[in-house]
């Protein structure tokens, strides 16, 4: 099989899937070029993520990846929202095939973005190296035209 | 058939390989215990081995309409387009002739081929196809030059199913004398090929795709046009193909071949009527578009684009159903970039990301087509609920491309 049982399960059992009406916070990341796009909304009670919500356009690991970002993140402060690595998603899905690492790329950079926008909107001050570029080390990058 | 959840299996994806026929499976059978002779083998049990491989030749001989000493076996469709080409490309080298024409959504076989002859100093001209996927005669005529040596067009694309004027396009290549080759791996026993009415100097098969066995095919070269070989040894495929020959899969090939073209008109009939049924049925799904010509299309592919989903999770979630298709998304392929077919029919890539194929065997039923046609919008929709270009798309923030 291509995909772990796990990575199977969150795709067709996706958790905290959904819009969210007046969310104190949304990220969005990707391209519909590239065949991926995941928005993530945020509730925010203090510094804790009380609620957590996706969308994903995308193939099934990119919706695996979305749904157990937002599992590792539900419930947490943010600032151990912000330490989620793409490694942890991964491990948490026990393992992705070598051509889809990039999705879980995407979710670190979805929830980061997320945690960027909240800030924002409410004057938060924070070390923009926080929310760095990613560093380009998923095997295709770059391949596209 | 049954799968792990115990869901019956439709299988929808005969362009990708379909099962063996039993007449198939049968003539393969003695050939692996009874009569396991070497036809290189100069006693008996290798005679009789040399006998029959020139009886299955004989067969597929007819079949395409050409001598058994223009049939050469190889180990598929990809072996024969290679070789095809670049004997063509030796050929031409010759005489000074160094330029190559061929169609932007040749198989890879053909254009990875080409690729690598380009490293070596040709020139390929790569013709563009109309929204259909088709390419004309006259495009092929005005694109020959004085030093062109090969016109490569395939006879049916294996995506979108376009099925292309293959007659008239060779007929532009005598003409010019300019040698011609076409992949017809979609198309041999699906709809009727002779290498005499195509006029072609080269074509490539593959037994898989009807119903014959994996790892076998065929290449038609006309009589005296040297073959450049691919595989160095012995001098099986008099000289041209070293490797003792895989007997059980030529005997199934040319079983399987024979069925398929003795039931062409029965089986045509039968998947262009499924085939509409299901092109009817999905199309009344918003922001969806059919791929490929709507008539001069194989009998068997139904190829579609829907906006604002990808295609990898659209195959997963209909093979939950039962339902084992193709896509021609990134996700599928391994890289980045959609399928390079949708690509130069014009698809933006957003929307060649969310493409369905559904290739129909004979062997479908129409019960399977309402199955399908029940299926696919379900999931459709529940792509799109969850998907932020749908989203966009609905609110106004992005504008529908179909």
């Amino acid at each position: 099989m291509l995909y772990s049982e796990k990575v199977m399960d969150h795709f067709k059992n996706p958790r905290n899937l959904g819009t969210m009406d007046n969310p104190d916070a949304v990220g969005e990341v990707g391209n519909a070029k590239c065949g991926d796009i995941m928005r993530i909304y945020l509730k925010i009670d203090g510094d804790i993520i009380s609620d957590v919500k996706f969308i994903t356009f995308g193939c099934g690991s990119a919706i695996a990846a979305s749904s157990m970002a937002t599992e590792m993140i539900k419930g947490k402060p943010i600032s151990e929202a912000l330490q989620l690595s793409n490694k942890a998603v991964v491990e948490a899905l026990d393992g992705l095939p070598a051509h889809k690492v990039h999705c879980s790329v995407l979710a670190e950079e979805a929830v980061k973005a997320a945690v960027k926008d909240y800030y924002d909107k409410n004057g938060i001050s924070y070390d923009a190296a926080q929310f760095a570029e990613c560093e380009g080390g998923c095997a295709h990058c770059g391949d596209h035209e | 058939m049954l799968n792990n959840q115990e869901t019956p299996v439709i299988y929808v994806d005969n362009s990708a390989t379909t099962r063996m026929s039993q007449t198939a499976v049968a003539a393969m059978l003695p050939y692996m215990d009874k009569l396991y002779g070497n036809p290189s083998s100069l006693h008996s049990v290798g005679q009789q081995a040399a006998e029959c491989l020139a009886e299955a030749r004989a067969t597929i001989a007819g079949l395409l309409d050409c001598t058994p000493a223009e049939i050469y076996f190889t180990s598929g469709g990809s072996e024969s387009d290679n070789q095809a080409i670049l004997s063509a490309a030796a050929i031409g080298e010759r005489k000074g002739k160094k330029h190559i024409i061929s169609t932007a959504i040749e198989h890879h076989a053909v254009l990875h081929t080409l690729k690598k002859l380009q490293k070596r100093g040709f020139e390929v001209t790569l013709l563009d196809v109309s929204a259909e996927g088709m390419v004309t005669a006259g495009q092929v005529a005005d694109a020959i030059r004085p030093d062109t040596c090969l016109v490569s067009v395939m006879f049916a694309n294996n995506e979108i199913g376009t099925v292309q004027p293959i007659a008239e396009i060779g007929a532009v290549c005598k003409e010019k004398g300019v040698l011609f080759h076409t992949d017809a791996v979609q198309a041999v026993g699906h709809v009727p090929v002779s290498v005499k009415a195509a006029q072609a100097d080269f074509l490539a098969l593959s037994a898989h795709k009807f119903h014959g066995p994996k790892g076998i095919g065929v290449l038609y070269a006309r009589k005296g046009l040297p073959l450049v070989n691919l595989i160095e040894g012995g001098a099986q495929e008099r000289g041209k193909r070293a490797g003792t020959e895989n007997i059980p899969a030529i005997m199934g090939m040319a079983a399987a071949m024979k069925e398929a073209c003795e039931n062409l008109e029965a089986n045509m009939a039968k998947m262009q009527a499924l085939r509409d049924r299901l092109i009817e049925g999905l199309s009344v799904i918003p922001h969806s578009t059919l791929n490929g010509h709507p008539e001069k299309r194989l009998p068997n592919n139904v190829h579609f684009c829907f906006e604002g989903i990808e295609g990898e999770s659209l195959l997963l979630l209909l093979d939950d159903k039962g339902i084992c298709a193709s896509s021609g998304s990134a996700c599928t392929s391994g890289s980045l970039d959609p399928s390079h077919v949708l690509l130069a029919i014009g698809r933006p890539h957003e929307v060649a990301h969310g493409s369905l194929r559904l290739s129909l065997s004979e062997e479908n039923t129409p019960e399977e087509i309402e199955y399908i046609i029940k299926a696919v919008p379900e999931v459709v929709n529940y792509l799109r609920q969850i998907s932020p270009i749908w989203h966009d798309l609905q609110e106004g923030k992005k504008d529908h491309v179909i």
